[in-house]
């Protein structure tokens, strides 16, 4: 049975240089995947449908970030079909792993790596989406967490504000009653710069936390920078761990450089 | 809020008993309905959840405790059941927890049916806490003043600290991070208990010395046989907790003053760029009550919860006013949570919000001491009156 669209709400997701991972949180929504697509049409969403229906879009999911010329171009297409763009994970908002691409030269990358470099198109850096077109909301994450996609959802659907907060990893452990492994093992953990909504995945493991989330409002990465120092990381470790998933991150970006 | 007081009788206030009891007592407490929550080993720290029984506590187990570090140690001779100092929780999660559904509402044929889930949820909630430290039933009695006193009343929390049950412990050692002396919170345990514990000896001569609080904890004492105490085991306990307060941390008696008039101090720009706002300290602070509500609504707009959580001065979002955050600098937002903790909170509240566990010193992930800024603060003071 065709589900109603009349009056309902276009979606869509689109896909740029990502490894498809936040695109699947969507559908990982297993529990509320009837209520999501009972309220809004899904008219764009290969991930999960080869049907398409064509614009425009009240709202659009973007994911990955801008690597290709060809992708930079695209994007200007889908702002103008969308009437809400909010862009998805790590790589649509701070560049994603691909961004590491930034702090060297791509030719010695496309020459090392392909038999035929010639084939190979690419920008010289990989950026966020905001970096190319306005974005209405970024939701963080390397994957995005689910319950957050679903409540931007549930906020656009009511025309009320998301509740997303922007605050750093640490309250979120706090609150979790997770124990810091930085004041307990001595755990290098980029939690104090690391905005939150994650749901707490790595400390509760005895890990430090990968920053997979960027940074979070006014991060004092040097501050942090300094104490992983005093915790033996050398410069590299210490460049290396700010030079993430979210490496694109001005905050990250910039301290990353300062331990060149 | 405090517990019924014990009216005075020519009965005995403090009992002996041996510390293979301790078992007996947590039995007792959760025959009687509570849910008994304790330390624990756990991470790497001792925390605080459920315990079924004494073998749940952490038996020989001290830490090691300095800025931005700790570290657990086992002793195997004569080991004791609770000397260690406070870890990263406090009982704050219990009474006032950091997520808490207040209500929920789904939408009915006519309006909304409302579902007062938080009152509900607290009611249920009948505790039990083994192990309340000095400074931290100060805390307690911070909070009570905070979300019962004034105008601004918070019924679960209300409804959780009337049926929780308090089983205190005495501090016989401290660790490098505590400053309770000189805060006059502890390490002796005041008011505010049910029963009060004090371990003594070793071995075969472990022992309790237990004093009664309360009426209901006078209750649940008689039903263990304890034995009235022999003026020595007194003695001895007043004599190990008195130990206990040596070697700690000091806060400067002058610091409310001092801080009240530091407003424009060039030191709270330094401790900003150690301090990483990462709000650490606050979420671990015993009487840190910060907190806001969201709402949420389901995708089909059937339903809505309001949620209250923990939240902070340190957090940009805190101050959000029209326009953008009031403490846009992380000086700001230090300088505001030191000042209302040591400071402003005599004037709101009639004491001091700090309550001097350390736990601020120790998780902090940097490892900066608020009695060593204080003294900072003081030193800057009497060198203008000198000048």
């Amino acid at each position: 049975m065709a589900a109603k669209t009349a009056g309902k709400p276009k979606l869509a997701v689109w896909k740029f240089s990502s490894c498809d991972g936040c695109q699947l949180s969507l559908l990982d929504c297993e529990d509320e995947l009837l209520d999501v697509v009972g309220a809004v049409e899904i008219a764009y969403f290969l991930e999960a449908t080869r049907a398409k229906v064509a614009g425009p879009y009240d709202v659009s999911l973007v994911e990955g970030s801008v690597t290709t010329p060809e992708e930079a171009e695209r994007i200007q297409t889908i702002r103008r079909q969308s009437k809400v763009l909010i862009s998805i994970g790590a790589c649509a908002t701070a560049g994603g792993i691909q961004a590491l691409k930034n702090f060297a030269d791509v030719a010695d990358f496309v020459t090392a790596v392909y038999a035929h470099p010639e084939y190979i198109e690419t920008l010289a850096t990989a950026t966020p989406i905001a970096d190319h077109v306005p974005v209405d909301l970024e939701l963080r994450g390397c994957p995005i967490n689910k319950a957050q996609l679903l409540e931007v959802l549930g906020a656009f659907l009511a025309g009320r504000k998301p509740n997303l907060p922007n605050h750093g990893q640490c309250m979120e452990c706090k609150q979790a009653g997770t124990v810091c492994v930085m004041v307990t093992k001595g755990e290098a953990c980029l939690g104090p710069v690391t905005h939150a909504g994650c749901g707490n995945v790595c400390p509760p493991f005895a890990r430090g936390c990968f920053g997979c989330f960027g940074p979070k409002e006014n991060p004092n990465t040097a501050a942090l920078a300094a104490r992983l120092g005093e915790l033996g990381l050398d410069k590299r470790q210490r460049r290396d761990a700010f030079r993430g998933f979210t490496a694109a991150a001005p905050a990250f970006r910039k301290e990353s450089e300062t331990h060149e | 809020m405090t517990n019924p007081a014990k009216p005075k009788s020519s009965k005995p206030d403090a009992f002996v008993m041996d510390a293979n009891r301790l078992d007996a007592l947590i039995g007792a407490l959760a025959s009687s309905g509570h849910a008994v929550m304790g330390p624990r080993v756990a991470d790497g720290a001792v925390i605080l959840g459920p315990v079924a029984g004494a073998a749940d506590l952490p038996l020989g187990v001290t830490d090691r405790q300095e800025p931005g570090r700790y570290r657990l140690k086992t002793v195997k001779k004569d080991p004791a059941y609770f000397d260690f100092a406070v870890g990263p929780h406090t009982w704050k999660k219990f009474l006032f927890p950091p997520r808490e559904k207040l209500w929920s509402a789904e939408r009915a044929a006519k309006g909304f049916a409302v579902r007062e889930d938080g009152i509900d949820a607290a009611r249920r909630d009948k505790l039990a806490f083994v192990g309340v430290r000095a400074c931290e039933l100060a805390a307690i009695a911070a909070q009570d003043r905070v979300l019962t006193g004034g105008e601004y009343r918070s019924e679960t929390y209300a409804l959780r600290r009337e049926q929780t049950f308090i089983v205190a412990v005495n501090c016989r050692t401290s660790a490098a991070t505590c400053f309770c002396a000189s805060m006059n919170t502890g390490p002796g345990v005041g008011a505010g208990h049910d029963l009060a514990l004090t371990e003594l000896g070793g071995g075969k001569d472990h022992r309790f010395l237990v004093e009664v609080g309360s009426t209901r904890g006078e209750k649940v004492l008689m039903a263990l046989n304890a034995k009235p105490a022999k003026p020595k085991d007194v003695a001895a306990a007043r004599a190990a907790v008195a130990q206990a307060a040596k070697g700690q941390r000091k806060m400067p008696k002058s610091a409310p003053t001092v801080l009240a008039g530091a407003t424009d101090s060039p030191r709270w720009a330094d401790i900003a760029q150690r301090c990483l706002n990462c709000a650490s300290c606050t979420q671990v602070c015993p009487t840190c009550f910060c907190n806001t509500v969201t709402d949420t609504t389901t995708l089909d707009g059937s339903g809505a919860e309001r949620w209250r959580h923990w939240d902070s001065c340190f957090t940009l979002d805190f101050s959000y006013i029209h326009g953008g955050a009031i403490r846009g600098d992380g000086a700001h937002r230090y300088r505001q949570w030191m000042t209302h903790k040591l400071s402003h909170w005599f004037e709101q509240f009639g004491t001091s919000g700090c309550v001097g566990c350390g736990r601020c010193i120790t998780w902090c992930p940097v490892g900066i001491d608020i009695t060593l800024e204080a003294r900072g603060f003081v030193k800057d003071a009497k060198g203008k009156r000198k000048g």
